[in-house]
């Protein structure tokens, strides 16, 4: 046979195999077909299963931190300022505990309670007149707040805690919290936030003069 | 494992076994073996090609099954020869395509029809049943051949060639 003839009559042979055998494609697939786990599978399934959860079970405790991490769940230091800021600047009355006139006073107390020298910045070069302070609860023990005042009555405060574990060291840095700005650093004595409802460049100046004093 | 991969692989296994093995039961019988040992050993499939992984498997059951019958071939056939059982039948002259390929040597008929109903290429086929393309080509071609010769009368069921 030629090779035409032969492709003509493999063709032929695979029409003829596919029309003998193409009914078996659309035959009903017997019932027995369909299972066809063996019931050990399903057991085999259960068994590691079971397996599982009680790995998980005895591996979660594991996986636990043995104490949780309280640094990972303290609020960040300008956050802290910014809320102090908010409580207590609006206050007609009583926006102090102790006022300027009795400065000395003021700073020897606080110092005493923060177990650190503490120092009072002057910001009448921007303005601002010491109020007074106050003593605050801070994350682990307590915190001063310095409070000025302008001549239109507008209120800074300036937030000084020991730096708590949650802290991180960091540089000059602003951080805006609701209407509050607030700029801060935290050095590895102290850490300080001035806190302000003014725009970022008028509390910028304000804020570096602070910081000019405090960190010669 | 998900049996549900396997299912639409069924109908063709069964077309192609019914044809390999002849009669409905024993090629039912030869895809119900083949589907429980596709389902042991799936952790051993890799993602791939699944139908030529199905059919490798029918080939592996299919061999032990002829091996279990003792009628398994242990050389190559050649066309002049026939290993494979004699059918009962009492015509010598043209048989039908099923007995006709009864006549073919087991692994003819499992070349010719995983190309003719699988449309399998060569590389196909020589994957699923584990033998080299040059094999896979001339066991076709004596498939072809022999069973045209079957079909044309040319040729006897017992191997002798019908007398002119």
């Amino acid at each position: 046979m030629t090779e035409e003839e032969d492709r003509l009559e493999y063709a032929d042979q695979n029409n003829a195999l596919r029309r003998q055998f193409d009914s078996v494609l659309t035959e009903p697939i017997p019932a027995r077909m369909y299972m066809k786990r063996p019931a050990w599978l399903d057991y085999a399934r259960a068994a590691v299963l079971v397996g599982v959860g009680v790995a998980v079970g005895f591996a979660l405790p594991m996986l636990k931190p043995a104490q949780p991490n309280p640094a990972a769940f303290v609020t960040p230091l300008p956050i802290r300022a910014a809320r102090a800021h908010l409580v207590y600047s609006p206050e007609v009355r009583h926006p102090v505990e102790v006022d300027a006139k009795e400065q000395e006073h003021l700073v020897k107390w606080l110092s005493k309670r923060l177990d650190m020298q503490l120092r009072v910045p002057v910001l009448a070069n921007d303005g601002f007149e010491l109020l007074g302070g106050r003593l605050l609860p801070g994350v682990d023990g307590p915190v001063a707040q310095f409070m000025y005042q302008d001549s239109t009555g507008k209120r800074l405060t300036l937030y000084v805690t020991r730096p708590h574990k949650g802290d991180e060291l960091t540089a000059f840095r602003f951080a805006q919290e609701g209407p509050v700005s607030v700029f801060y650093w935290v050095d590895r004595d102290c850490g300080y936030a001035l806190s302000g409802e003014l725009d970022r460049a008028q509390l910028a100046r304000v804020a570096s003069s602070v910081y000019r004093q405090l960190e010669p | 494992m998900d049996y549900q991969l396997i299912v639409p692989y069924i109908p063709n296994l069964r077309r192609y076994a019914r044809a390999l093995v002849g009669d409905r039961d024993g090629a039912d019988d030869l895809v119900q073996d083949t589907l429980e040992r596709a389902v042991r050993k799936f952790h051993l499939w890799r993602p791939g090609d699944l139908r030529a992984w199905l059919f490798s498997i029918m080939h592996n059951v299919f061999v032990n099954q002829l091996k279990a019958r003792k009628i398994a071939p242990q050389v190559e056939i050649d066309e002049a020869t026939i290993a494979a059982p004699i059918p009962t039948v009492t015509s010598v002259d043209v048989l039908d395509l099923q007995r006709a390929l009864q006549c073919l040597a087991p692994e003819q008929r499992e070349v010719l029809l995983l190309v003719a109903l699988e449309d399998m290429t060569y590389a196909d086929v020589s994957n699923a049943l584990g033998i080299p393309i040059g094999t896979v080509m001339s066991r076709l071609s004596r498939g072809r051949e022999r069973l045209r010769k079957l079909m044309a009368g040319e040729v006897s069921r017992s191997g002798l060639r019908v007398v002119q």
